[in-house]
């Protein structure tokens, strides 16, 4: 349960951290929290050859809000920013996810970015960046890129980053006036990865419902209102469409049935959150 | 920044417990090693290795993090606080004093983490609810079952701590003997 070895770079400078990757390419690994990489390092599930600590670099370390949205940088941890939003209404989706993201300790620790950029299809913050309509800033030393998250997740824990691209931040669709946001989750334990969780944002225009934890990627929808005569069909449609799996955790059945009663509690509980 | 050989060990420096220290290690090498072998303090103890049962927690700039998922390399510059932090044999502080009290511990490999963990939700909560310790020490696994005692240690430490504060007791809390 000890890692196999690695060279480290504690990156002063994002110019920095690009070179290591031109240089080194699918050998380097970007650390921040490390609190995905470093198990995965300690089971010899990833033997990078270098690993390049961006925690340092102040140019990533920030949360800046404009018209854009909420950009968070590479280096801000999961506890830096549910404070944020614990004390800024532009982010209610992640003021209620972020609380089933892992535990006190991990999320002391881990990041934002880390966590879109590992995109387990169970965890809450790809989840959250989807059903929100955010994007992530990409650059490798050549270029910069901005890609929505709709584009990014591409398959079971496989997404669009380049070997050589550092994720410099993600950008989180601040909340709109008068729309409501609603996140829950269902796990065997408070957090675990969940087996299903769902985020729902209602606006003026409509309801969308993300669900994560039943297919290889997070994915979301437009739904009709639950009031309206085809919502359940609509919900259980969406429900199949999943292509949820037995696995350890949950049948497939029961999978199913989670989207369908989680997914309407949630837009009923966003519906509730529309002033 | 230079590189760091994975082949060498190089120096980590780091505040630990209140003192400027200074070791070697591989880039490899896990903060909870670095810890108990390089650094002799013993009372972090390693149980998965991956992050999830606790055993290893540590402070790290006052809030808790389990060490086995942190490579030495980023705690460098860090304070880092262990168990040996919050008081000595002869004199334990509050958090170790209440575990003492209501004899929390079977065979004891968990204790440090649920007494790391308990003294980072004092520190930033100093009177929080029985709840509020259980949501805390969730993700803390102990198997032999001494739940019950580590939830009454964890309020009985709480009272302790707010006792010696009264008492302008802060030497004691600190760990230092009189």
């Amino acid at each position: 349960m000890k890692p196999a070895p690695f060279d480290y770079v504690r990156a002063e400078s994002r110019e920095e951290v690009l070179a290591q990757l031109h240089e080194h390419g699918d050998q380097a690994r970007i650390i921040a929290g490390g609190q995905s990489l470093v198990p995965m390092l300690n089971m010899r599930l990833a033997k990078p050859g270098v690993l390049v600590d961006v925690m340092q670099v102040a140019s990533l370390s920030g949360i800046e809000a404009s018209d854009a949205g909420i950009r968070v940088g590479a280096g801000v941890r999961q506890a830096t920013l549910l404070d944020w939003a614990g004390r800024d209404p532009r982010l209610p989706l992640l003021a209620k996810a972020l609380p089933w993201v892992g535990h006190t300790q991990t999320r002391n620790r881990g990041t934002v970015v880390g966590s879109i950029a590992h995109a387990d299809p169970s965890a809450e913050q790809p989840l959250c960046l989807l059903t929100l309509g955010g994007s992530l800033q990409l650059r490798h030393r050549k270029k910069a890129r901005s890609i929505p998250a709709a584009e990014f997740f591409v398959g079971m824990m496989a997404t669009a980053r380049g070997d050589t691209e550092l994720i410099e931040s993600v950008t989180f669709p601040a909340a709109q006036p008068g729309a409501g946001y609603a996140f829950g989750e269902v796990a065997r334990r408070h957090g675990d990865f969940a087996i299903v969780a769902c985020a729902a944002v209602a606006t003026g225009e409509g309801i969308r419902l993300g669900v994560g934890g039943v297919a290889d990627i997070p994915t979301v929808r437009e739904l009709p209102l639950p009031g309206a005569s085809d919502f359940d069909d609509a919900l259980n449609q969406y429900a199949w469409d999943l292509d949820a799996r037995d696995d350890l955790h949950a049948s497939a059945r029961y999978r199913r049935e989670l989207v369908r009663r989680l997914g309407r509690e949630t837009i009923e509980e966003a519906l509730r959150c529309r002033n | 920044m230079p590189k760091l050989s994975a082949h060498l060990r190089h120096t980590v420096a780091l505040t630990l417990n209140g003192r400027k220290v200074e070791g070697l290690a591989e880039p490899r090498t896990l903060l909870s090693d670095f810890l108990r072998h390089e650094l002799g303090a013993t009372g972090t103890h390693v149980g998965c290795e991956h992050g999830v049962c606790g055993a290893c927690t540590v402070l790290i700039d006052g809030v808790a993090a389990r060490s086995c998922v942190i490579p030495v390399q980023a705690a460098v510059g860090r304070e880092v606080t262990t168990l040996e932090g919050l008081g000595a044999r002869q004199c334990p502080g509050p958090t170790q004093q209440a575990f003492i009290d209501c004899q929390a511990a079977q065979c004891g490999y968990c204790l440090n983490g649920m007494v790391m963990t308990v003294e980072a939700l004092l520190r930033r909560n100093p009177h929080p609810s029985e709840q509020e310790v259980r949501n805390e020490l969730h993700h803390n696994l102990c198997r032999c079952g001494t739940h019950v005692e580590i939830l009454q240690a964890a309020l009985r430490a709480a009272q302790l701590r707010a006792d010696s504060r009264g008492a302008g007791n802060l030497a004691a809390e600190a760990g230092e003997c009189p």
